[in-house]
């Protein structure tokens, strides 16, 4: 009898586990898909399609620690804009980046969702509360 | 002991593969033409100068051994330049030899070196500097140079803006009018070469209007400037509902201008739109796509596809090629970014048939091949990008790519 509960108990535990996996998978593609509609919309034209960006203007989004690293940083990036000089793996770029606060904390969680796992990228996702509570210290 | 010897000679073996060039594009020429590389894995060779000796100058933008200038000689005149010097601790474009002086360019000053009679550099860690403290913002910083027969200098000042919006970049942001840039940048500055130690102000605004005019020639047959100039980005970004994705792809217009003192090219306020062959009003100035501007702006002598980023001139006054070079204008196109997820076009050099100082027929390709794919969809994948002209004494001319750090020499065999 006891047995029987701890195996109905240990299956339950597997199958909410499962289950919750499956859902988090869900959602972060979701994520990902609405991610790269804004970033096709508003990021490639400068960072490209492959994000790679363009040597001596536009930063890449690949293999940095501005897009996989701090969270803030790179919420405020798009919130703010860029204008300081900007030096990635030893290479300095030029061209500012407009302030993008136009976008809603959805899309920008989605789109950094999406910057920090596309490229060759993999690192946590965004969340809107994460990028509300940036916004709100402005 | 035998073993050391060893070592030493596969060391010597390894250094030699190293410095064959890396990686070999086809480039397509003309019939009659070929091309030969002479320098690789410089990293950013920005413009080119060759010496009447043949000595070739490269001005880099980013040190390669701590130094941003390297010369090339082929001291035993056996066509290979196996003599290198290496000079000078700042990055920059612009480079050119003019009148018993080298003279290089980094964004905010001008420099020259005096050469002897044997063609050497005088005193290579100390240049005289012609000019100092130009506008220097990053974007648009490079300073290209050429020289009149009168013993000036002109420089590109190009605007360290887009299209001279409040917000430089921001969609949505209006345009100033007027544009406070052009004041000190955003055209050609003309310098006398007997001064040192100028500023701006001992310049003279010699033409303005220009966003960014990173070719830069002196066509002597005619006596005037003549200039390539790069066209704004983002209509289709920003104005979506004037420019589709191909037509922001292709407009605005690469330009090509003859200049002379005082004129205006119409930057910010207008773009050349090669296929309607009018000055458009740019969107941030009340343009619609249709509306024309700038009545008082010259005309450009060809507008060239968009974006495909003209970065040198060259005037060609050489007697090696067939006679319908002679006076025509070749113009290597960096190749684009800004047409994304548009194909980016350009990566090649291009000749403007030219006669008593116009086009006498359509603009070509003359040498292709450099970006090593067709079509370019990333442009991080292009192998080189041309960046510099220069021609040598014989008449053949010089490719630089900023890339990879390579330099064609282009040759006619008849």
């Amino acid at each position: 009898m006891r047995l029987k509960v701890v195996i109905i108990i240990i299956g339950l535990i597997f199958l909410s586990v499962g289950a919750f996996a499956q859902k988090s998978t869900q959602s972060k593609s979701k994520l990902m898909l609405n991610g790269k509609k804004v970033y096709d919309m508003y990021c490639q034209a400068c960072h490209q399609a492959d994000g790679n960006g363009v040597p001596r203007l536009n930063p890449p989004l690949a293999g940095t620690v501005y897009v996989t690293g701090s969270k803030t940083r790179l919420i405020d990036i798009v919130l703010n804009g860029l204008t300081d000089p900007l030096e990635i793996n030893g290479e300095e770029y030029n061209n500012p980046m407009a302030a993008h606060s136009f976008l809603t904390d959805q899309q920008i969680a989605d789109v950094l969702t999406y910057i920090r796992n596309s490229f060759g990228n993999k690192a946590g996702v965004v969340t809107t509360a994460e990028v509300k509570k940036q916004r709100a210290k402005k | 002991m035998q073993k050391i010897i060893l070592v030493v000679a596969m060391l010597m073996v390894l250094n030699i593969v190293v410095a064959q060039p890396k990686q070999q594009v086809p480039i397509q020429l003309p019939t009659g033409f070929s091309s030969k590389i002479v320098a690789n894995d410089l990293g950013r060779v920005r413009h080119i100068a060759v010496n009447s000796n043949g000595d070739l100058y490269m001005k880099l933008d980013r040190l390669v051994n701590g130094k941003g200038i390297y010369r090339l000689r082929d001291k035993n005149n056996d066509g290979v330049m196996e003599d290198t010097l290496a000079f000078g601790n700042y990055t920059g474009t612009g480079i050119a030899i003019n009148n018993g002086y080298l003279y290089a360019t980094s964004d905010q000053t001008i420099y020259r070196y005096k050469l002897d009679a044997n063609q050497n550099i005088v005193n290579p860690d100390q240049p005289e500097i012609v000019v100092d403290g130009l506008i220097n913002k990053r974007q648009h910083a490079s300073k290209s140079i050429t020289f009149d027969k009168e013993g000036n200098l002109y420089v590109n000042i190009g605007a360290p803006s887009n299209v001279c919006q409040e917000q430089d970049r921001q969609k949505g942001s209006p345009g100033l009018t007027p544009c406070p840039i052009l004041e000190n940048a955003g055209g050609i500055w003309q310098f006398s070469t007997t001064k040192t130690n100028q500023t701006l102000n001992d310049g003279v605004r010699y033409a303005t209007g220009m966003r960014n005019a990173l070719g830069i020639d002196w066509n002597n047959e005619v006596n005037d400037l003549y200039v390539t100039i790069h066209g704004r980005d983002m209509l289709y970004q920003y104005f979506p509902e004037m420019y589709d994705q191909k037509r922001g792809a292709e407009l605005p217009s690469e330009t090509f201008y003859r200049v002379k003192k005082g004129d205006d090219c119409g930057w910010p306020y207008i773009h050349w739109d090669h296929f309607q062959n009018k000055k458009i009003l740019n969107p941030e100035y009340g343009g619609d796509g249709k509306k024309e501007g700038a009545p008082n702006a010259i005309s450009p002598l060809v507008g060239f596809p968009g974006h495909m980023a003209p970065n040198a001139l060259l005037i060609y006054s050489g007697n090696q090629f067939p006679a319908k070079y002679k006076h025509g204008a070749f113009i290597a196109f960096h190749g684009s970014w800004n047409r994304t997820p548009e194909p980016q076009e350009g990566f090649y050099v291009v000749f403007v048939p030219m006669k008593d100082g116009v086009p006498t027929g359509k603009w070509e390709v003359f040498a292709d091949g450099f970006s090593g794919m067709t079509p370019v969809t990333n442009l991080s994948a292009a192998k080189h990008r041309p960046t510099g002209l220069a021609q040598g004494e014989d008449g053949s001319i010089y490719v630089s790519d900023d890339k990879a750090g390579y330099v064609w020499k282009i040759s006619y065999n008849k």
